[in-house]
């Protein structure tokens, strides 16, 4: 009876499905349909954990009866599983047999939401998707748009974007540096990595006004100009960043203790990483050089020079090398865009597109309706659909987006690396020891929003 | 500009109808290999589309000449659009030709049954269970092929179009009594 009234008052507005309610309930925690499948045969098994992709993985001794086998869950709570990531592992003494991992906890219904929010809105969900890297989100959202639009941007417009992405590379990484060394128990890196990142996130909140979640690039260019004096702020980035790099690297790259926990730690071949769609750094320490940037450069990055390095073992360290090697690569490709910063209009003319400058609506009725056109109902996008990749600091990010010709999408989808990259994990963690089950996880940078949207 | 091309429909050329076919060489081996696919140029870019049950044969065809990597598989829901409703996309990747195509298997609701990828792309694994769970679709030779997202027990799949947007209520006290 109070199990009815409690229903009743919880009722949830569904329509069409003809469904009561959906059971939303405490229940979605149970391990239910997720649980590891015991009864299988060996060959699901291994496809089920990414086993049967390279021979040499596949183990070779007899897997020890199911009564000497221990499970233990990590997660959600974790703290070194970077969020909410839960992992299901199955052990035998202190060495991991298999692990599954369990996601969506962090699940949103950001691609739904993306279908309710105008072309224009777009940015602002899209963002808060890889929390870390922000901009490549709202930069990828908005190649996509603009592929389907088919306009052309002014080339200040895009020295901006790519000036942006650029630091927030380096900020990323400085957060996957600062959060893999407090997983290994380097304690200070994590407090270097977050004062340093912080130096970039000032200068964003004085460009966009938020130190995250932006909605700064927006199709059709982006919302404001540099402000004034940004070449200091650079300046002063570019100044006071390299110093502590190096610092850092005296601290990680010959301390016994960091190179006992991550040489030869979660290793994954470059066969691996292919069959399971593994990106980013991940791939290019695996012995790639697959880099979006060089291969379909995006928003004239084709004019800088930047090379793209590149690791042998596929191990923690070599995932670490690439990170840092990455920053010295962004640091260097902002200096090259700061100095060659073009002038010209932020973001592009069609007025059908961006709105017009403030001043032009005192004078211009066309200018008042454009305006009053963008912001109540959006821009119409032509039919078609399209999906644009760009290289974010995990990997490949990309948009896929269908348009019906209307103001909002009929169909939003981000391809986001973390997802893909969690993939790997099983096949990292198999016959390693519990004890290096954050270093891998950490070695991977996963963002949950990234991987949950 | 790729963009610009205009994709020549189908005309009759004396008593055999011309197939559009791309430009690429990898891509013309593939459509040539395949009677079935048909190529069309969506926003520049190259883009097959492949009846449901030859998927897992090109898929594999494709593999096989290059395409090493599955970045991306995901589903567009044409509701009162299009027939059939739903439209499975995969994106894959060849690093060595430094290229890209696009399948797009349509697929009617009323036998939302396709074959998966896994066997041929092992990272199909989680981009096919999410289409489960958020559209429904299911897939045949899938090893896990359970909800990755939403709760186990769920009823509905959300990113359908006739799944509304709907609302929970958030209880920030007695939240004991939701049940």
């Amino acid at each position: 009876m109070t199990d009815q009234k409690n229903r009743d008052k919880h009722k949830v507005d569904l329509w069409l499905t003809g469904t009561e309610e959906p059971s939303w309930l405490v229940e979605g925690t149970d391990e239910g349909a997720q649980k590891m499948a015991l009864h299988e045969t060996e060959r699901r098994r291994a496809d089920q954990e990414g086993l049967s992709v390279g021979d040499d993985r596949v183990l070779d001794e007899e897997i020890a009866p199911d009564d000497e086998l221990m499970i233990v869950n990590m997660g959600p709570q974790h703290p070194s599983t970077h969020g909410v990531l839960r992992v299901h592992i199955e052990l035998e003494g202190e060495i991991i047999r298999r692990s599954k991992p369990i996601i969506g906890y962090l699940h949103t219904g950001m691609e739904k939401t993306g279908e309710d929010l105008t072309w224009l809105q777009g940015p602002t969900n899209v963002t808060r998707m890889d929390y870390l890297a922000p901009f490549h989100n709202e930069l990828v959202f908005s190649l996509a748009v603009e592929k389907l639009l088919g306009i052309d941007l002014p080339p200040r417009a895009e020295a901006i974007r790519l000036l942006m992405t650029e630091l927030n590379r380096v900020s990323s990484h400085l957060v996957a540096l600062a959060t893999n060394g407090m997983d290994i128990g380097a304690l200070s890196m994590m407090l270097y990595g977050f004062r340093d990142r912080e130096r970039i996130l000032a200068f964003f909140e004085k460009t966009t006004g938020l130190r995250m979640n932006h909605n700064y690039i927006r199709p059709g260019g982006v919302a404001a100009d540099l402000p004034p004096g940004w070449q200091e702020d650079i300046e002063f980035i570019l100044d006071k960043i390299p110093p502590r790099m190096y610092e850092y690297e005296d601290l990680l790259k010959a301390n016994p203790i960091w190179l006992g926990r991550t040489r030869d730690v979660g290793v994954i071949t470059l066969e691996e990483c292919l069959a399971l769609s593994v990106t980013g750094p991940t791939l290019r320490a695996a012995g790639s050089d697959w880099d979006l940037r060089k291969v379909f450069p995006y928003s004239g990055i084709e004019n800088f020079q930047f090379e793209v390095p590149v690791g042998e073992h596929g191990d923690v360290y070599d995932r670490y090398r690439i990170r840092v090697e990455e920053i010295w690569q962004s640091l260097s490709l902002v200096r090259q865009i700061a100095e060659s910063m073009p002038d010209g209009d932020y973001k592009t003319d069609d007025r059908k597109v961006a709105p017009p400058p403030r001043a032009r609506i005192d004078e211009s009725m066309e200018a008042l309706i454009h305006h009053f056109k963008i912001y109540t109902e959006g821009f119409q996008v032509p039919e078609g659909e399209a999906y644009v990749a760009i290289e974010s600091p995990r990997g490949e990010l990309g948009a896929y987006v269908v348009s019906d010709g209307g103001a909002k999408p009929l169909r939003m989808h981000m391809r986001t690396p973390s997802f893909a990259n969690l993939q790997a994990l099983p096949v990292m963690m198999a016959d390693s020891l519990i004890a290096d089950t954050v270093a891998t996880i950490a070695s991977l940078d996963p963002v949950l929003g990234d991987v949950d949207r | 500009m790729a963009d610009d091309q205009v994709v020549e429909t189908p005309e009759e050329d004396g008593d055999a109808v011309v197939r559009p076919l791309p430009d690429h060489p990898v891509l013309l081996a593939l459509a040539e290999q395949f009677d079935e696919i048909e190529w069309t140029l969506s926003s520049g870019q190259d883009v097959f589309f492949v009846p449901k049950d030859r998927i897992r044969d090109v898929a594999q065809a494709a593999k096989d000449a290059g395409f090493e990597l599955l970045s991306d598989l995901t589903v567009a829901d044409y509701f009162r659009k299009k027939t059939p409703r739903f439209e499975l996309v995969i994106n894959l990747l060849s690093m060595q030709h430094k290229a890209r195509i696009r399948l797009r298997v349509p697929v009617p609701v009323d036998d939302a049954q396709v074959p998966s990828l896994v066997p041929v792309y092992a990272g199909a694994n989680f981009y096919e269970r999410e289409a489960f769970d958020l559209f429904g679709l299911t897939f045949d030779g899938h090893p896990d092929l359970s909800r990755i997202l939403m709760p186990d027990e769920w009823e509905g799949h959300p990113l359908r179009k006739d799944f509304g947007m709907g609302s929970v209520p958030v209880q920030f006290k007695e939240s004991h009594q939701v049940r």
